[in-house]
C-alpha cells in the first residue's frame, strides 16, 4: 500500500479531485464489477489503474489516436473520453476479454497471421474497432473496415496488413457460423 | 531463393504476436513499482528568453509534492555529437517547449497541480526562427559556442555562429565541370520538421539509490546502450552503475535513440531520494518538447551535358536543428556521402551545414537525412530531365551507380554492392512509364476534374554510424535443446528478433520454434550493442548471431568428436543431430551437449553450452574533413518507387493509385516482415509528401502541437495499391547475402510524389508537404 493514499493501488496514476465518490456497477469481460470511483476519473483510468487490465492503452487522451478504444455497450469507444461514472450499467469489452477461454480469437489469430501488428500498442485498440465492426456487421466492404477503423492510428504497419486481418477474420467467423 | 534454405526466406508470423494481440505484452507506459511518484514538466511559453527568477516555494509546499527540480539543480550538460543541452533551461530558454522544471508527486494530477503554481519570470529576447537569421548570426543561440566541447574531426562547429557543424565533399574539379556543362540547373527545395508520432509516447521510470550511485532505468528507448552512454558521462559516473530495461517500446522511428526523459526523472528520483519516478511525455510534449525530424532547405546547382551526363554538381545542404544538435549534425553529415544519391559524379563541391535557430530541437528520423536530401536529388533529377528534354528514367540510367563507379567518398561499387538499376528498371516496368504526359494530353485531362500522372525516384541509404560500430549475440542451449539468443539491440515492431531466430535456426538447423530471442534488453545482461537505428540489426545482429551459432556448432562438434571417437572432419550436423558423415548411425542429439556431454559411465566433458559471436564494421574509416573522401558505408541498400497518383483539380487532394516500390535486399529472410516495414514506411513517406509538417507563428511558438492538427496518415490516407519488389542481388558479407531495409521504404516517396505531381498537371512543387491547398493554389495560379 502506497503511503500516501488510503487505497491500495500503489498510486498507479491514481486521480483524486477530492469530490465524493460515486458508485459504478458494470460488466467488464463478463464479470460483475462493484467500485466507487473519483466522478472525474476516466473509463481508461478505471480499467487501468483500479481493475488493472492494462491492455487499454493511452496514446494521446483527447480521443484522437483510438489506442484506448474498447467496447462499451456493443459500441466502439475511445475510454480516455468517458468517465468511469458514465459506464454505470454497462456491458464492456476489452483486449483481455477476446478470447474464449485459454484460445485466442479468430479475429487475433488474422492479426498475427497477416502481421496486422509490429510495435503492438495499438492494437488492442485496432482490434477492440475491428470487433466492434464484426459484431453489427459480419460481412463488412474495404471501405466499412476503413470506416471503422478510421479512429485508430498505426505508425507501423500502413493498415494494408489490418485490413486484410479483419477482411479474412470476417470470413472465417461466418465459415464458423455456419457450421 | 527456392530450396535453398529451412528458415531463410519463410514468411513466419513475429514471435511476440500472440502477446501483443492479447493485451498481455508490457510496455513501459504499463509499468508501476511500490512507491512510484509521477513526474510532470513545466515548458518555457517563449522561443528565447532570459529566466529572471523562478518561485518553486508554493509547488514545494502543495501537499504530495515529493521533489521540485530547476535548471540550477540540473548543471549537466548532454549531447551525442555536440554537448550542448542542459537538462533543464539554465539562465535561458532556447526553444518554445523546453523543460523549465519538473515536479514529482503522488499522482500526475498534483504534479500537473504543482507545476502550475510554479511562478517564472521571464525577459523575452529576439529569437532566431529560420536558417536565414540563423545564418547571418547576429544572435547566437549558443552563445558558449566556441566552448562547447563536441566529436573532435568529425563535426565542425564554427565559431561566433549558430553552426553546430559544417561538414563537406569535394570531389574533382567543380569548376572545370560547370564549364564542360551544356546547362547549369539551379533549385532550391525544402522541407519542415514533422514528428516521429510513435503510439506509445517517451516514457521512463527512474529508481536512483539514494546510498550510492546506482541507477535503475526502465525506458521506452531503442538505444539503451547509447542512452547508458549519455546518461553516465553527464552525471559522471560508471557505465557499470546505470542499468536500464527496456521493456517493449510502442514504436521508435528514430525517436527514441539518445538521451530524453531519462536524465530528468534520474534526477527527480534524486530528489525524492529514491523513491521510483515515472515520467510520461503527453502527446504536447511529443510534438513540442521532445525532439523532431530536422528541417531543411537544399540549394542545389547541376552541370549537365546535352545527352545527360553530369559534369558537376555544387550544393549546400541546410539543416535547421533548432534548439540543440543531437542526433542533427550526424543526419547532416550523411549528406556527406550520400548527398548526391545513387549517381557516379565526378566532380562535386558539397556543403552540409547544420544550423541553431529557437526552434524544437531535431534528432534521428527513421531514413536519417535521406528522405530530406533525396526529396532534392530525385526532384532534381526530373527538373533537369525536363530542362533538357530527356526522359527522366534515361537521365537516372545515364549516371547511376553500377559496378566500378565510386561514390561521392570514393567507395567502389562492386557486382555485391547491389543494383538501384535493377531497382529502377523494375518499378518503371510496374507503373508502365513511357514518359511525362504532353501538355495536349494533360489539358485533356483538366477538363474531367481529375488528372491523373506517374512519377518515380530512386533511392539509396547505408547506416550513419561510427566506423568502429559494433554488436554482439550469446546463444544458450537448454536441456531441452531450445535456443536462447541475446542480443543488446531492441524489437520495437520492425522484427528483428523473429529475423535473428530464423538466422540462427538456419545455421544450427532446428525448428524455428526452438529459438527465442530475449525480449526485455537489460544492459546489465544483454551484450553490448551500438544503437537500434540505420537498418543495421538483420545486418549487423545478424552477422553476429550468424557467428554465434556458427561456433555453438563447433563446441558440439568438437565434443562430438571425442564421444564418436573420430576426426571433427568427420561430423556433419542436420536437424538437431551431430552426426559422422558415413557411419550415420553414429550420432547424438543437441540437447545432450546442453550440460556438457556425458558418457554411459558417468564420465563428463564439455560443460554447459553457450557460444557468443561478435560483428564489428570492418574496413570503414573517418573522413577526411575538407574532402569528405574515406569509407563511410557498411552496406547500401538501394531501391526505387515508381507512383501512379490523380489529383482532383478543384480540391488539390491527392489520390495515390498505386505505389511499386524495388529494393536490392540481397536476400529476404522473411517475407511478411518485409512487407510489413515496406507498408508501413510508404504511409509514413506518403505522411511526410503530403499530410505532415511543424507550423510555427512569428514567435517560434508551434502552432500545431496535436494529433488534430498535425495529422498522421489514416488507414483512410493508404494507396489503392502497393507492389513490393525484392531484388536479391547478395551482399557477400551480409548473413545469407542480406542488407537491412528498415528505413529506406520511406526515402523518395515524397519525390516520387512530387515528379507524380509534374507528370499530371506540369507544375513543379519544392516544397512539402504537397497539402491540397497548396496543389490547388498553385493549380490556379497555373491557370492564370
Amino acid at each position: 500500500m502506497c503511503e500516501n493514499h488510503n487505497s491500495n493501488n500503489n498510486c498507479f496514476e491514481y486521480v483524486d479531485s477530492g469530490m465524493p465518490k460515486v458508485a459504478l456497477k458494470c460488466i467488464v469481460n463478463g464479470e460483475k464489477i462493484h467500485a466507487m470511483v473519483d466522478p472525474t476519473m476516466t473509463l481508461l483510468n478505471f480499467l487501468r489503474n483500479d481493475l488493472r487490465l492494462f491492455g487499454a492503452k493511452e496514446g494521446c487522451g483527447e480521443g484522437e489516436c483510438g489506442a484506448c478504444t474498447i467496447i462499451m455497450n456493443g459500441e466502439a469507444v475511445n475510454s480516455c473520453l468517458v468517465l468511469a461514472a458514465e459506464a454505470n450499467d454497462a456491458d464492456i469489452l476489452t483486449v483481455e476479454g477476446l478470447a474464449e477461454g485459454n484460445k485466442i480469437s479468430i479475429l487475433q489469430e488474422e492479426f498475427i497471421e497477416k502481421d496486422a501488428l509490429q510495435c503492438g500498442f495499438c492494437t488492442p485498440g485496432m482490434l477492440m474497432s475491428a470487433r466492434a465492426l464484426l459484431n453489427r456487421q459480419p460481412n463488412p466492404t474495404i471501405e466499412e473496415v476503413k470506416e471503422a477503423l478510421a479512429g485508430n492510428f498505426c505508425r507501423c504497419t500502413g493498415y494494408i496488413p489490418i485490413i486484410d486481418a479483419v477482411m479474412s477474420a470476417a470470413e472465417r467467423e461466418r465459415k464458423e457460423l455456419d457450421k | 531463393m527456392g530450396n535453398k534454405y529451412k528458415h531463410i526466406g519463410k514468411p513466419y508470423n513475429r514471435k511476440e504476436a500472440k502477446e501483443k494481440v492479447t493485451g498481455q505484452a508490457v510496455y513501459t507506459h504499463d509499468l508501476g513499482l511500490p512507491g512510484m511518484l509521477y513526474a510532470r514538466c513545466l515548458h518555457s511559453p517563449h522561443a528565447r528568453a532570459k529566466i529572471l527568477s523562478i518561485d518553486t516555494s508554493k509547488a514545494k509546499a502543495l501537499p504530495g509534492v515529493k521533489a521540485v527540480i530547476i535548471g540550477e539543480d540540473a548543471p549537466y550538460l548532454v549531447g551525442l555529437y555536440m554537448i550542448d543541452k542542459r537538462v533543464i533551461a539554465y539562465g535561458e530558454t532556447r526553444y518554445q517547449g523546453e523543460v523549465i522544471a519538473a515536479v514529482a508527486a503522488i499522482d500526475e494530477e498534483t504534479a500537473e497541480r504543482a507545476v502550475s503554481l510554479i511562478d517564472v519570470e521571464y525577459e523575452i529576447l529576439p529569437a532566431v526562427l529560420t536558417i536565414d537569421e540563423s545564418e547571418k548570426g547576429e544572435i547566437l543561440v549558443h552563445e558558449d559556442i566556441n566552448e562547447l566541447d563536441h566529436m573532435k574531426g568529425i563535426f565542425f562547429p564554427q565559431s561566433d555562429s549558430n553552426i553546430a557543424s559544417w561538414n563537406r565533399a569535394k570531389k574533382g574539379d567543380v569548376n572545370k565541370g560547370f564549364e564542360e556543362a551544356d546547362y547549369i540547373i539551379k533549385n532550391e527545395i525544402s522541407l519542415p520538421p514533422v514528428a516521429h508520432a510513435p503510439i506509445e509516447t517517451h516514457v521512463s521510470v527512474a529508481q536512483a539509490d539514494p546510498y550510492s550511485n546506482k541507477i535503475k532505468l526502465w525506458s521506452s528507448v531503442q538505444s539503451p546502450f547509447a542512452t547508458r552512454q549519455m546518461l553516465a558521462s553527464a552525471l559522471g559516473i560508471p557505465k557499470s552503475d546505470v542499468e536500464i530495461i527496456v521493456p517493449y517500446v510502442g514504436g521508435g522511428f528514430g525517436g527514441k535513440a539518445g538521451l530524453h526523459l531519462e536524465l530528468l526523472v534520474v534526477l527527480l528520483s534524486r530528489a525524492a531520494r529514491g523513491r521510483p519516478v515515472k515520467l510520461r511525455a503527453t502527446r504536447e510534449e511529443e510534438f513540442n518538447q521532445l525532439p523532431s525530424r530536422t528541417s531543411m532547405r537544399g540549394r542545389i546547382k547541376t552541370g549537365v551535358k546535352k545527352e545527360g551526363t553530369i559534369t558537376a554538381v555544387e550544393v549546400y545542404y541546410d539543416w535547421d536543428s533548432g534548439a540543440y544538435a543531437d542526433y542533427a549534425v550526424n543526419v547532416g553529415k550523411t549528406a556527406v556521402y550520400s548527398g548526391v544519391g545513387c549517381y557516379a559524379v565526378d566532380n562535386l563541391e558539397l556543403h552540409s551545414r547544420t544550423f541553431y535557430t529557437n526552434k524544437v530541437f531535431s534528432t534521428a528520423y527513421r531514413g536519417f537525412g535521406h528522405l530530406e536530401t533525396h526529396w532534392v536529388i530525385e526532384r532534381q533529377m526530373d527538373l533537369i530531365a525536363q530542362e533538357i528534354g530527356m526522359d527522366p528514367y534515361e537521365l537516372r540510367m545515364k549516371n547511376i551507380l553500377k559496378p566500378g563507379s565510386r561514390t561521392i567518398s570514393g567507395e567502389l561499387m562492386y557486382e555485391s554492392s547491389g543494383s538501384p538499376s535493377d531497382c529502377l528498371n523494375a518499378v518503371i516496368k510496374e507503373i508502365g512509364w513511357t514518359g511525362y504526359q504532353s501538355d495536349k494530353e494533360r489539358q485533356a485531362q483538366l477538363k474531367s476534374g481529375k488528372v491523373r500522372g506517374k512519377g518515380f525516384a530512386s533511392l539509396q541509404k547505408a547506416p550513419a554510424m561510427p566506423s568502429y560500430t559494433s554488436t554482439a549475440a550469446i546463444l544458450q542451449m537448454d536441456e531441452d535443446g531450445h535456443v536462447k539468443v541475446m542480443i543488446g539491440a531492441i524489437d520495437m515492431g520492425q522484427g528483428a528478433n523473429t529475423v535473428l531466430a530464423q538466422i540462427a535456426a538456419e545455421v544450427l538447423d532446428i525448428p524455428i520454434e526452438n529459438v527465442d530471442v530475449e525480449w526485455d534488453v537489460n544492459t546489465s545482461k544483454h551484450p553490448y550493442d551500438w544503437n537500434t537505428v540505420a537498418s543495421k540489426c538483420t545486418f549487423m545482429s545478424g552477422n553476429a548471431v550468424k557467428n554465434a551459432a556458427e561456433n555453438m556448432l563447433k563446441q558440439m562438434k568438437e565434443i562430438a568428436s571425442h564421444a564418436l571417437r573420430c576426426h571433427v572432419n568427420q561430423l556433419a550436423h542436420r536437424d538437431g543431430y551431430i552426426y559422422h558423415v558415413h557411419h550415420k548411425h553414429k550420432y547424438i542429439p543437441y540437447e545432450k551437449f546442453s550440460r556438457g556431454y556425458v558418457y554411459e559411465n558417468g564420465n563428463g566433458i564439455g560443460g554447459p553450452l553457450i557460444s557468443h559471436g561478435v560483428y564489428m564494421a570492418d574496413n570503414l574509416t573517418n573522413l577526411t574533413p575538407d574532402t569528405g573522401q574515406g569509407m563511410p558505408a557498411l552496406v547500401w541498400t538501394f531501391g526505387a518507387h515508381g507512383v501512379e497518383l490523380e489529383v482532383d483539380v478543384e480540391t488539390g487532394d491527392i489520390n495515390i493509385l498505386k505505389v511499386a516500390s524495388a529494393f536490392d535486399v540481397g536476400q529476404v529472410i522473411n517475407k511478411k516482415l518485409i512487407d510489413g516495414q515496406v507498408l508501413g514506411g510508404i504511409l509514413q513517406g506518403i505522411g511526410s509528401a503530403i499530410l505532415e509538417g511543424y507550423k510555427f507563428n512569428h514567435e517560434g511558438k508551434l502552432l500545431n502541437p496535436s494529433f488534430t492538427d498535425n495529422k498522421i496518415p489514416t488507414i483512410k490516407d493508404i494507396p489503392k495499391e502497393i507492389v513490393p519488389i525484392y531484388i536479391e542481388n547478395p551482399q557477400t558479407n551480409g548473413p545469407f547475402g542480406a542488407r537491412g531495409v528498415g528505413e529506406h521504404p520511406m526515402i523518395s516517396i515524397p519525390s516520387a510524389i512530387g515528379n507524380a505531381l509534374y507528370d499530371a498537371l506540369g507544375i513543379n512543387f519544392y516544397e512539402l508537404p504537397l497539402t491540397p491547398e497548396k496543389v490547388a493554389l498553385a493549380i490556379a495560379k497555373n491557370k492564370n
